[in-house]
């Protein structure tokens, strides 16, 4: 039988030497939500869990919402509901984090590991992507950052190199009046996988005009796709703005039959959310 | 049966007492299946096949004996090959082969999660990496998940050895279709004639989990001299003992069990899976074997209930008399023959009064698991299309749902399609319950829609045993034969204080091994409060008869000259003497010098079970969007004949209810291509959560049963009858939808609202 | 590898054991630490039959691993009843008859004490959503709603 190692570093050097230098199979643990999972089906058999949350800065949030927030790889999602500050300013991260799983759930998982499971479905990564979110990633040749919609390539696949793991995810400054949302579409009112999720952030002028906005999907392809927002752009989101939304929306799904939805159900559904989700934001960013 | 008291009179039935095992329950004492352990016991597991259908060429499990730490592996060569032997058992039948050939797979695997191979291992960890080792050689046959494909000609055929019964001439040819069954009274054709309005539709329900939240657990140990003994949670330790003996030929006096505290069955553990495997397990190797489920392996391996296909005609003259009504079903039995296809038939039309009425009915094996019985086994699938065809007859009359149901309810004296009459039932009165209710006439919403339906269910009494026992100290103990599912032994407990007239805290109630009781028939049926209630109720009836002979003779005067009053023997009248009342307890203390211990245990056979009614109203708001269906307020209504303890039997109607909305709306077994389900968890099989409900206002009506002392019918089936088809028309009157498929799941109610707007849009 | 020495404190007291890297908190509880309250019922987090509170936080048992509870405080079921008197939440289920089988009401318990403890007064929506995790087949929840519902009534001394 392979054997299994856990170890828990208590820097980032650490963390990133041993999984450098890991010869086998290896998994980084944060809130372990869906590493458990896997464990257990017997999905992966990894030698080496690498467990992130022993190391200072891993976990917690600094900042404010003049100066943008950065937000510990490993924090939870409850902690993220309790954080009035973020809540305040980013409330469409924060409502996605906080619709992952069960609220016992959230007493666990991480954006880290939300995003680095790969899932097309995750609750937080269209909101993260909305909200231009970046992620700061260790490894052997040191730090970088990227924006966060480049790090799931595919299903369960990530463009981090051996070696690499997400030390914190930062979300900018707010900048006017700018507000998020993210709505998912499930079958029950909790606990189930998003048929189709959504995340948008816009800014408005004085008189309520349109003048940013970025929209993420999530479910409806092999990873989270953006949506134009071009055809929102100039407006105060009138009816007619919202039809072309719906379509420019639906335009970019390409999802699958599965056991959550069929592709014309979570295509036509996916209109319906960029509209609810942009009437959110714009509501919002315009109370600012 | 004379009746106890009229409800005035009643001190402790009828009221809300804490459960005797409340507090362990609570505090996390209660020892469950997967809790109980035995010293030195070993780990179990079983090898499940990943095809639905293949011959099993060849299992070498040489390997896997050979990895250290492994004590023991069985395949079907250390299972018995009995031979087919039918038996009618709970709710359904049985046939014992069937049984063992599904507990482990012999020359074929049925479906995936069929089991082929178990071992015994001194932890998980090695029991799995022995799994990996053994080698099943396998010819994969071509499989047939759907219920219409298997009755198709060419399809694969399960069992060489099945031809239709019911149909003459016997065929010659096996077939997927076990048996053809029909119910007729009266003559449809000229009923249909004389109809001025007639519906007509196909509907079709999924396969259903009972959904339990404790997976199956069981510890066995078999010594060398034969003697068995097994822990298991399950809805009968008596079944267990019986299955076990039959499938691996043991004596029953060989056998004791225990059963744990069971975390929920619905008729799903009513049949054995892992005991026979874990003594079988425990001969190879010497040890006490524990083997519990994954939540996966119950959805793969464990019963569901049916899915099928439900054709309906119905019809009526203008007024709304109801003339004819006929229907089709063909039931999926999984691997083996069984589904509930009976009660089906007699349920979908057991609410009316009706002359003319045709039942045709098929029992179909497909590469499923077997079905188990769940909770009113057939009729929710069955009234889900009656019910839904009514509603549409209504809407086509234009009257009111109720009106129409009133002006055809079945009533004492209305004679069943099964040949029953039914005697005094509560049907009329429940559906005015329902009709007076304020939910029925409460206002409405955009997007927003009321729905009716009703539902039957017989009800079952059968064999329970039941003690009532005086301690010295005037308290009393119950015990009986039946597991406590969800609150008997508090109903046991305050029937038997009623009779003796002592306070329900004076009385315990507990649940022994099979070894302890007289024989009791499984919790299921609705048959406990009803027949082990019965037998209970008897035996403190002759305690109370023992109690004043004893009071007698300490007072030296007849027994006939003792009357027995809230708890004390008292002189019959002023002839029989001045003396003063003697308490239980006075009695219980000279019990040595008077004859002896006093206490009493009866086993009955119960007849005469009252069938129960129900009436559901639902309301429910859709998003014509995205197809999602809110439950905004939901009631139920039912005849309960009388409450013993009034908060369990709403508990019952509550999650009853709540069942059928799961069904109603998520639940569902999905297949992909190879004949694999595709949501074997709690994460895709979508049981309704806290969020997706309201509050569940459960109305009891009580028309007593005139065969129980205390009036009791069974409470725990009926409620999941009615739901799927109230969920319906409410969802047909929120949006005028066309629906006739469970479940009705957002993609299925968005495509619907598509439907709908389609034509409007040629305009 | 080996097994590695954890040292925790359950219920208030210190507690020491050992455990397989792979393995989580619920199945060390039941089978090592003989805390068989926790109960699985799907072993994938999706029904919270196994909640503890780890540091003043609710999670499923199943979704972390034994080793991970080194140095934090865990509570169980067996830890919410002060010695032989229950809690308000365990009293109110009783009296509500808010269980039937009883298996997933222990998680239910921590998950309602969770809940109370962040916020007191909760609306029959808050507890509907908090309690989602927790999956009842039994009764419905409207008891269960309402056993919540009055022991947050009497913990706020109402």
């Amino acid at each position: 039988m392979p054997s299994l190692n856990y170890v828990a570093p208590t820097t980032v050097s650490d963390a990133v030497k041993i999984l450098a230098d890991a010869s086998g199979p290896t998994r980084v643990l944060s809130g372990g939500t869906d590493l458990l999972v896997q464990l257990r089906a017997g999905r992966i058999s990894p030698e080496l869990i690498v467990d992130t949350k022993k190391i200072p800065g891993i976990m917690g949030i600094t900042g404010s919402a003049a100066e943008g927030f950065t937000i510990g790889a490993a924090t939870t999602g409850a902690e993220l509901g309790d954080h009035q500050a973020l809540k305040a300013a980013y409330p469409g991260v924060v409502e996605a984090a906080n619709l992952i799983g069960s609220k016992q759930v959230q007493g666990r998982a991480s954006l880290a590991g939300n995003l680095c499971n790969a899932s097309p479905a995750a609750d937080s990564v269209p909101a993260v992507i909305a909200a231009g979110g970046t992620v700061t990633i260790a490894g052997p040749s040191g730090t970088r950052t990227a924006p966060a919609e480049s790090i799931v390539t595919g299903p369960g696949r990530t463009s981090l190199a051996k070696g690499e793991f997400i030390v914190s995810f930062h979300l900018p400054a707010i900048k006017g009046k700018t507000s998020d949302a993210y709505l998912r579409f499930i079958p029950r009112t909790e606990m189930d996988i998003a048929v189709v999720g959504c995340g948008v952030s816009i800014t408005v002028d004085a008189g309520g005009t349109i003048t940013a906005a970025k929209i993420s999907l999530g479910a409806v392809a092999p990873t989270q796709v953006p949506v134009d927002a071009s055809c929102i752009i100039g407006t105060k989101l009138d009816d007619a703005a919202l039809a072309k939304l719906d379509a420019a929306a639906q335009a970019m799904c390409n999802p699958i039959d599965d056991k959550r939805g069929t592709i014309e159900f979570r295509t036509k559904v996916a209109g319906v959310l960029a509209r609810r989700t942009a009437k959110i934001a714009y509501d919002r960013a315009g109370a600012r | 049966m004379t009746f106890i008291g009229n409800k005035s009179d009643l001190r402790v039935v009828g009221t809300r007492p804490v459960r005797p095992d409340g507090v362990d329950k609570v505090t996390g004492r209660a020892v469950y299946g997967a809790d109980a352990t035995m010293p030195g016991q070993i780990i179990g597991k079983v090898l499940r096949s990943p095809h639905p259908h293949a011959r099993i060429i060849s299992i070498d499990t040489s390997k896997a004996e050979k990895l250290p730490g492994v004590k023991g592996v069985i395949t079907s060569a250390d299972i018995p090959n009995i031979p087919s032997e039918e038996a009618f058992v709970g709710e359904g039948p049985m046939n014992f082969r069937d049984l063992s050939l599904n507990c482990m797979a012999r020359d074929k695997v049925l479906y995936e999660g069929h089991v082929v191979a178990a071992v015994a291992a001194i932890n998980d960890a090695v029991a799995d990496a022995a799994l990996k080792l053994i080698d099943v050689k396998y010819e994969v046959l071509p499989h047939v998940i759907d219920v219409e494909e298997a009755m198709a000609p060419g399809a694969p055929i399960l069992h060489d050895t099945l031809f239709t019964a019911g149909v003459t001439p016997k065929p010659t040819t096996p077939s997927n279709v076990a048996k053809q069954v029909r119910f007729t009274i009266g003559d449809v054709e000229a009923g249909f004639k004389q109809a001025d309005v007639i519906v007509e539709q196909t509907y079709t329900t999924a396969p259903v989990h009972q959904a339990y939240i404790e997976p199956h657990a069981c510890v066995a140990a078999i010594a060398a001299d034969g003697q068995v003994l097994i822990t298991a949670s399950s809805q009968g330790h008596f079944m267990i003992r019986a299955y076990t003996a039959k499938l691996l030929g043991i004596d029953i006096a060989n056998i004791r069990v225990t059963n744990a505290e069971i975390g929920g069955g619905f008729g799903g553990k009513t049949v054995v899976y892992l005991e026979p495997l874990a003594v079988a397990l425990s001969k190879k190797s010497g040890r006490p074997v524990k083997m519990t489920m994954t939540r996966e392996d119950v959805f793969r391996g464990t019963g569901p209930t049916s899915g099928g296909t439900i054709w309906v005609k119905v019809g009526a003259t203008k007024d709304g008399k109801i003339t004819a009504a006929q229907t089709v079903i063909k039931l999926q039995a999984g691997a083996f023959p069984g589904s509930p296809i009976n009660p089906a038939l007699m349920c979908a039309f057991a609410m009316y009064d009706l002359a003319n009425v045709d039942t045709l009915g098929y029992d179909v094996v497909s590469n499923r698991p077997k079905v188990a019985a769940y909770r009113a086994p057939g009729a929710p699938i069955s009234s889900f299309a009656a019910e839904s065809a009514i509603d549409d007859l209504a809407r086509k009359l234009g009257m009111d749902p109720i009106e129409l149901r009133l002006k055809n309810a079945a009533k004492q004296g209305s004679k069943t399609v099964y040949g029953v009459t039914h005697g005094v039932i509560g049907y009329e009165e429940v559906l005015n319950a329902a009709k007076a209710h304020p939910h029925w006439t409460a206002p409405l919403g955009k997007n927003q829609g009321r729905g009716l339906a009703t539902g039957f269910w017989f009800n079952i009494g059968g064999e329970s045993t039941g003690g009532v026992f005086i301690n010295e100290d005037g308290t009393a103990s119950v015990v009986t034969g039946s597991p406590d599912i969800g609150g008997s032994r508090a109903s046991m407990a305050m029937m038997a204080a009623e009779v003796l007239g002592i306070p329900y805290e004076k009385v315990r109630a507990v649940i022994p091994d099979t070894a302890s009781i007289g024989f009791t028939h499984v919790t299921g049926g609705s048959r406990v409060t009803y027949a082990t209630g019965m037998a209970v109720t008897q035996a403190a009836q002759a305690v109370v008869e023992d109690l004043k002979k004893r009071a007698a003779m300490i007072w030296d005067i007849s027994p006939e000259a003792v009357e027995w009053k809230d708890g004390e023997a008292v002189p019959a009248g002023a002839n029989a003497g001045g003396f003063d009342p003697l308490p239980l307890a006075a009695i219980a203390l000279k019990a040595a010098k008077t004859g002896g211990p006093i206490g009493s245990e009866i086993s009955v056979n119960a007849q005469g079970a009252g069938p129960g009614f129900g009436a559901h109203i639902c309301d429910v708001e859709v998003d014509p969007e995205t197809g999602h269906t809110t439950i905004l307020r939901y009631t139920a209504v039912q005849d309960v004949g009388r409450a013993i303890h009034p908060a369990y039997v709403e508990g019952q109607i509550q999650g009853g209810a709540v069942q059928g909305i799961g069904w109603a709306l998520n639940e569902e077994y999905i297949y992909n291509k190879k004949g694999h389900m595709d949501n074997a968890g709690f994460l895709d099989y979508r049981i309704p959560v806290a969020s997706d409900l309201p509050m569940i206002e459960a109305v009891l009506v009580e028309v007593p049963n005139t065969r129980h002392p205390f009036g009791v019918r069974g409470v725990g089936e009926v409620p999941i009858v009615p739901p799927m088809a109230a969920v319906r028309n409410a969802i047909r009157g929120a949006l005028d939808l066309e629906l006739f498929h469970l479940p009705m799941s957002p993609p299925r109610v968005r495509a619907a609202v598509d439907a709908a707007k389609a034509p409007k849009a040629a305009e | 590898m080996s097994k590695i020495h954890v040292e925790t404190t359950i219920n208030g007291e210190p507690m020491e054991f050992l455990a397989n890297p792979g393995e989580s908190l619920l199945d060390a509880l039941r089978n090592t630490l003989n805390l068989t309250g926790t109960k699985e019922g799907c072993g994938s987090g999706d029904c919270g039959a196994c909640t503890v509170i780890i540091d003043g936080r609710m999670t499923c048992s199943c979704l972390v691993l034994a080793v991970e509870a080194g140095g934090h405080e865990i509570t169980t079921i067996e830890g919410i009843a002060q010695g032989d008197t229950l809690h308000p939440i365990q009293q109110k289920f009783l009296e509500n008859a808010a269980l039937q089988c009883g298996f997933c009401t222990p998680g239910f318990i921590v998950a309602t004490k969770a809940l109370l403890d962040k916020n007191p007064n909760p609306t029959e929506t808050e507890i509907r959503f908090w309690l989602a995790g927790n999956l009842c087949r039994c009764t419905g929840y409207d008891k269960i709603v309402r056993a919540v519902q009055d022991a947050a009534a009497e913990m706020r001394g109402g």
